[in-house]
């Protein structure tokens, strides 16, 4: 292992290229741009034994990743934003066909209005695919859950895409010391992808991408949600164990901070979780009983573990970066979900905060606590799902 | 079923019998006469539309061949993925790979993607198998729709001829792109249509052919007719057989078959029943006529 | 219980031979093959690759003939209309 100072997009992109991806479709978007540039250097420099396919456009490189993966080799691409929405049918495709292709998502918000700054739109907007959506708070976690997703998504048990979120600007482009591993040390890690289920050869005629009328439709998607919901914990659980024996980094689908005599948590994902973390410190040290409660794996969703974690708390406050609009957000809903048939409950809060890149900062986290505060005085929220740090007025039509 | 006295000698179906397409359907004849002219050594990428939905659905399939199928406006580029995986497995060698589509998934939607695969000159073999429609939704106008053919979004009507607009000339705007080998065929020329798969086999890619199929259902004619009207269209000059090889320089276009005696239009479009409103418009008719004349004037007869 | 592999892959090629479409037809082609000449014409045009070419041996020479498989003939009549020698009839398909 080796410290450097890198980019986010810069630890996705050595990230694959330390896992031998033999085919690489990718097209360029802000934030995510530096992935394929990297690669392309990679390659240029001999640093990278890869096909390097540039297409014409995002769906292009989602299906030309499905081609590759159909013939049976390893695939990582990265996008974000925009380009993820256009590929949106492909990602469906790549996971029904269950094709285990890896991809980094520089999260950033959706236009209209065009925006290129951070939020969870993108990938939020797709969580209903089918691919494992991992998240990371830092660049680390980047490169870690980068190399960690080609693993567990080629294992046999599993055979699904994943992605990797990681924010865009504040971790894309923000440089921080990184741990990196030797190839050696993820050559050990990760084995060489050897499919039995798909591949291309003129030796094995077989036929992929059926027509599934209804008599056998149902069976494929319940067999892809045995994989995700069933198989892929177990897998990601002995796939973070073996990471934390080999380079000694911790990882869990969901990770508790504080939490266990908190009376407020904060549910975090991406790279607010740092600054919540901070504040978590700053107000118990004040005597505040607050908690943090990070979600890295949020398909396969992690009901389960967010029970245990949040279960025994006054009031979740669930901090959503992203809007399901004329609802609220989305991650609060799942949260909420879990304890919907539970007597003894916290009480579910959700604050709509950052979108569009708007920063988070420690003081909205203050004012989230201070809301909490006043729900456990009144025993119910003034506003279920809430707004943090928006200053609107109209201004009409000219 | 075989009878025991007579030994089979016609080669192995690559595109097997048992497949849900209609009587007499030209894509499906075309599927099979590629096949044939490119052997075993071969790969499909296939998209969306009739030839896909007919020959696959599951637990069946036509196949006798490795086959993709992803989307409906990504063959190209699902190709391009196939040919870099082999290309990295060490396994692109003498493996003929071939993006097959409709007119469907190649004029309108699958441009794109088939200009990237282009431009990008990789080794794959794109055959658009042209039925002027969105056949399998149907018989929707495409780009690829003649003028005054009646379809289901173009219908003749009381203010309609039905299709106003021009075919694209798909071949020419793929020659543009400057690849090795671009061919136009039909069912009926099935030696030309096999020496141009052939040829496209050896050279590797990227290479083009627009096969030109007819489609008993869409064109309303008799399900027995499939190869007359693929005659037909050669035989009036309203589909010009020609190959290119070499990259773009027109001056090279090589037609490979002129009918001695061009057929007037009329006798081509009477048997459709989607242009039997054009019967009674003798000035839609010479349009038609003039066209071709024109289109035919360049390519030399 | 409905058995399925992974992902709607399919690992049986030309499996579709076990739809036999025959039953489609409401019209048949009949062969006489003391007319075929074995040019090939119906093997190349059939959609559905029901005809084969096949070795008889007649006179004790091997003369090519076609053979029609009426497991999954569509009776579209193209063979028919196409046939060099005029050596195949359609007539009604009679159940």
């Amino acid at each position: 292992m080796a410290k450097v100072v890198m980019r986010g997009n810069e630890a996705t992109a050595l990230g694959a290229k330390l896992c031998r991806p033999q085919v690489i479709p990718a097209y360029p978007i802000t934030p995510s741009t530096m992935f394929p540039e990297r690669i392309s250097e990679y390659v240029a420099n001999g640093e990278l034994d890869t096909e390097f396919v540039l297409v014409e456009s995002e769906h292009s490189a989602m299906s030309a990743a499905i081609g590759a993966a159909a013939t049976g080799v390893r695939v990582v691409t990265a996008t974000a934003s925009q380009g993820l929405e256009l590929m949106h049918e492909m990602l469906f495709i790549a996971s029904g066909m269950r094709l285990p292709i890896i991809m980094a998502v520089g999260n950033r918000a959706l236009s209209a209005p065009i925006n290129i700054w951070c939020d969870h739109q993108d990938t939020i907007s797709a969580r209903d695919c089918g691919w494992i959506q991992l998240y990371a708070e830092r660049n680390q976690e980047a490169l870690d859950l980068m190399i960690m997703a080609f693993k567990i998504g080629e294992d046999k048990r599993v055979l699904l895409p994943a992605l990797v979120g990681l924010d865009a600007f504040v971790l894309t482009h923000t440089m921080e010391v990184v741990d990196s591993p030797t190839q050696e040390e993820v050559d050990k890690f990760l084995p060489p992808y050897k499919p039995d289920h798909v591949y291309l050869d003129p030796k094995r005629p077989i036929t992929i991408g059926s027509f599934g009328t209804p008599e056998y439709y149902t069976e494929f998607r319940y067999a892809q949600e045995l994989a995700m919901s069933k198989e892929a914990p177990k897998v990601i659980a002995e796939v973070f164990k073996e990471w934390e024996r080999t380079f000694g980094r911790k990882y869990q689908m969901v990770t508790g901070f504080e939490c266990k005599d908190a009376d407020i948590i904060f549910v975090t994902m991406g790279s607010m979780t740092g600054t919540a973390r901070e504040t978590v410190k700053k107000l118990r040290a004040a005597g505040k009983k607050v908690g943090l409660c990070k979600i890295t794996v949020l398909r396969p969703f992690p009901a389960k573990e967010l029970k245990e974690v949040l279960g025994g708390a006054k009031v979740v406050a669930v901090v959503d970066r992203s809007l399901s609009v004329g609802y609220g957000g989305p991650v609060f809903a799942e949260v909420a979900g879990i304890f919907v048939n539970d007597a003894k409950k916290p009480i579910i809060q959700d604050f709509i905060v950052g979108l569009g890149g708007r920063d988070i900062l420690v003081k909205d986290f203050e004012t989230i606590v201070s809301k909490c505060e006043t729900t456990m005085k009144t025993g119910k929220p003034e506003k279920v799902i809430d707004w943090i740090n928006v200053n609107y007025e109209p201004a009409g039509v000219k | 079923m075989q009878d025991q006295n007579c030994k089979v000698v016609s080669p192995k179906e690559l595109f097997v019998s048992g497949h849900r397409g209609c009587a007499g359907c030209g894509e499906m004849n075309a599927v099979r006469q590629v096949l044939l002219a490119a052997g075993e050594n071969t790969i499909v990428a296939n998209a969306t539309g009739c030839l896909e939905v007919a020959s696959t659905a599951y637990p069946q399939t036509s196949w006798n061949i490795p086959w993709v199928h992803a989307a409906f406006e990504n063959a190209a580029a699902v190709a391009s993925g196939v040919d870099a995986a082999l290309k990295a497995l060490g396994k692109r060698e003498g493996v003929n790979l071939f993006a097959f589509a409709g007119d469907g998934g190649t004029f309108d939607i699958g441009f794109q993607a088939l200009s990237g695969m282009l431009d990008r000159r990789q080794k794959v073999i794109y055959v658009v198998f042209d039925n002027e429609a969105y056949m399998n939704t149907g018989i929707q106008r495409c780009s690829s729709t003649p003028y005054g053919a009646s379809t289901t979004t173009s219908p003749a009507g009381k203010k309609s001829i039905g299709s106003t607009g021009s075919k694209k000339p798909i071949a020419n705007i793929v020659a543009a792109h400057d690849i090795p080998y671009v061919a136009t065929a039909t069912i009926a020329y099935h030696v030309d249509l096999k020496k141009k798969v052939q040829k496209a086999c050896k050279i590797g890619g990227p290479c083009f052919i627009h096969v030109f199929a007819p489609c008993p259902t869409g064109w309303r004619h008799a399900s027995d007719d499939t190869i007359e009207m693929s005659r037909l269209a050669v035989e009036t000059g309203v589909f010009v057989l020609w190959e290119l090889e070499g990259g773009y320089d027109p001056s090279k276009i090589n037609v490979t078959y002129k009918p001695k005696e061009r057929k007037p239009v009329i006798e081509y479009l009477k048997g459709q029943r989607r242009f039997a409103h054009l019967m009674d418009k003798p000035e839609e008719l010479k349009k038609i006529q003039d066209e071709v004349d024109a289109k035919c004037k360049m390519f030399g007869f | 219980m409905v058995k399925i592999t992974i992902g709607a892959i399919n690992y049986e090629p030309a499996s579709s031979l076990k739809y036999k479409t025959g039953s489609w037809r409401s019209m048949k082609p009949t062969l006489d093959e003391s007319k075929c000449k074995g040019c090939n014409l119906c093997f190349i045009f059939c959609p559905d690759s029901a005809i084969v070419m096949c070795e008889r041996i007649i006179d004790g020479k091997p003369k090519k003939k076609a053979q029609i498989n009426y497991d999954y003939c569509k009776g579209c009549g193209i063979c028919a209309k196409e046939c060099s020698a005029d050596a195949i009839t359609m007539s009604e398909e009679v159940k």
